[in-house]
């Protein structure tokens, strides 16, 4: 009689027995004859059509049947048979699960799309340079869209004052770092993607560093130095650049450092913008407001734009220049060049590493909030009897045009005459819209020490819409 | 509930590790009482697939052979095999289905670029399908 030992999984069907003796001549008999007696071993042995399974193996002794007469092989009376189970596996192949199969399929079943986008936008890594205003659409519809790795880069904590247009964030987030919050929102809206964060302003120092590991940056700055810190950074690093940018009613989008299919690069925020704004002139969102809806609107055409940037289909916005006006619902499309004098992508390269950008355009990346007040606060001062001086920085012209009796100090001279700045009463300081003398209010608390500064929020068309609508505006 | 012996999931963690990026593979022994089982000792083996053993892995017959024989010179059960997944999770795929025993506990050790992953445990239910088993702290049984 033959032994034949049974592999430890399969014992539980042989009522835990390891060894079992059987009268049979051949394999195959003896196969027949385990099946008779333990019917639940049968469809572990053998398959529907009653052939040995490809991944159990039959030894006799040390020789695997395959090697002898296969299942016709003989068996002597002491033949020992053991029965060995084909161990083997491994990690999926398969790029998607059946639950991202199932999550993307809208994408998938575009014909223009297909498998293959979707492919590449699971490959890519993205970059998204601020998790505010534009950083909350770009980042939500990249993280359901499937892109598989994202990085986020922001400081800031999550401020009331960012729920207007800020949909990443809830009330439970104030006072929570931005991109942890973000984080555990993203997560909760798409498990199948890998999320990494920077909460840290990006710099000079650590710009290359944090975007040489991605394909694609999104810019959703507020401000220039890190605006012209991240486009130089992707000129140096190869980087395609999208780009949007938004203030009170309007927003641009557009596609810098973009090489096409005929290998040809596309312009870049240089090649628009040559030299910043001079400082001051040009007021940010937190200075001169933005619609809530507005980052919502271009933050998603920018992540339109990011999606085809990474998957290439369609054709991005390369070389264009986008703009949209929410308060007459217009849209104009420019056409962009790269130009020769670009210091860092032109003929005659004269930026071959990151600067300091904010000497480059003459103001922090990062302000000090300032203490502010409103219009409507203003006129009541004003009908209290509240003891204050107002200080005008704009221009002697614009003053002619219309003026609310400010003394006239323009923002270039303010340094120069902070002898005529009281100290020991409030000073309200305006300009047209509240960028210039938020500027001016810097300087003077920097440079003299003073802290009874409040800037006119919205400036004098803030006053003129709210206090006084026969003056003129300009 | 499977419990592996710190020794043995440490020597399972620096195989899974140490044969980064390509699959590792071994054999678990340990005792089994009702529906609990302890892991108190790992066998390595080598990893037989010809060709790309970053996906995928193959034990020989001869090893498992002389798995088995080790389980019965130790006084031990074989209760199962342990592999490793590179840069991917621990969760069983579609391959490690088809191939997989019945009965045997199937721990697949993660690993991503080098750093040991989650290490997590399944068995093959009635409809060949995989459930997990849960790993519990050593240190708490």
């Amino acid at each position: 009689m033959a032994t034949i030992i049974i592999p430890t999984p399969l014992r539980k069907f042989t009522n835990n027995t390891s060894k079992l003796e059987v009268k049979s001549a051949t394999i195959e008999e003896s196969i027949k004859e385990l099946s008779l007696n333990f019917p639940d071993l049968k469809k572990h042995l053998l398959d529907d059509t009653g052939k040995l399974r490809s991944f159990v193996n039959i030894f006799v002794g040390d020789d695997d049947i395959r090697d002898l007469d296969n299942v016709h092989t003989k068996l002597s009376d002491n033949a020992v048979v053991s029965i060995v189970p084909a161990i083997a596996g491994g990690a999926s192949d398969q790029t998607f699960t059946k639950e991202e199969l199932a999550r993307y399929n809208r994408h998938i079943i575009i014909p223009d799309f297909g498998l293959e986008a979707q492919k590449k936008l699971k490959a890519s890594k993205v970059l998204v340079i601020g998790s505010g205003g534009l950083g909350s659409p770009v980042l939500l519809y990249l993280a359901a869209a499937g892109v598989g790795t994202i990085g986020i880069v922001d400081f800031d904590v999550v401020d009331d004052s960012n729920l207007q247009r800020q949909v990443l964030f809830g009330v439970n987030e104030i006072g929570k770092p931005k991109v942890e919050a973000a984080k555990r929102r993203l997560e909760s809206l798409n498990p199948h993607i890998e999320i990494k964060l920077y909460n840290t302003q990006l710099t000079s120092k650590n710009a290359l560093e944090i975007i040489k590991d991605y394909d694609v940056v999104a810019d959703g700055t507020d401000n220039f130095p890190t605006r012209y810190l991240v486009n130089d950074a992707c000129l140096l690093l190869d980087k395609p650049n999208v780009y949007a940018s938004i203030f009170q009613f309007e927003g641009q989008v557009s596609v810098f450092n973009y090489v096409n299919k005929d290998g040809e690069r596309g312009p870049n925020y240089r090649d628009l913008y040559p030299t910043p704004p001079p400082a001051g002139l040009v007021p940010s969102c937190a200075e001169g407001g933005v619609l809530g809806v507005l980052p919502g609107i271009i933050g998603s055409l920018q992540a339109s734009e990011v999606i085809k940037v990474i998957t290439g289909v369609g054709e991005p916005l390369n070389g264009r220049f986008f703009i949209f006006d929410a308060l007459n619902f217009e849209t104009r499309t420019f056409k962009i060049k790269p130009r020769e004098d670009n210091p860092v992508s032109g003929k005659n390269p004269t930026i071959t590493m990151l600067i300091d950008y904010e000497q480059f355009c003459g103001v922090k990346a990062v302000e000090k909030p300032i203490k502010e007040i409103t219009a409507d606060e203003l006129y009541n001062w004003q009908v209290t009897g509240e003891k204050f001086q107002l200080i005008d920085v704009r221009e002697p012209d614009e003053y002619e045009i219309v003026n609310i009796g400010g003394e006239l100090i323009p923002l270039g001279t303010i340094t120069d005459n902070a002898d005529k700045i009281d100290r020991d009463k409030k000073v309200v300081i305006h300009c047209k819209v509240g960028g210039r003398s938020a500027k001016a209010i810097r300087e003077l608390e920097e440079k003299f020490g003073f802290d009874n500064l409040y800037n006119l929020k919205g400036g004098i068309f803030a006053y003129i819409d709210e206090v006084e609508p026969e003056l003129t505006k300009y | 509930m499977i419990v592996i012996e710190p020794k043995a999931k440490r020597s399972m963690a620096a195989d899974a590790v140490n044969t980064f990026p390509d699959e590792c593979c071994g054999f678990l022994f340990g005792i089994e009482k009702g529906n609990d089982r302890f892991i108190t000792d790992i066998l390595i083996v080598n990893n037989a697939k010809e060709g790309d053993k970053k996906r995928r892995f193959e034990i020989s017959a001869k090893d498992y052979l002389k798995a088995e024989r080790y389980a019965d010179e130790n006084g031990l059960q074989l209760l199962g095999i342990y592999h490793s997944h590179p840069n991917h999770p621990a969760i069983p795929s579609e391959h490690d289905r088809v191939a997989a025993q019945p009965w045997f506990s199937y721990v697949i050790v993660s690993v991503l670029e080098k750093k040991l992953g989650r290490i997590r445990s399944w068995r093959l239910n009635e409809e060949q399908q995989f459930e997990e088993e849960q790993i519990p702290d050593y240190q708490f049984i």
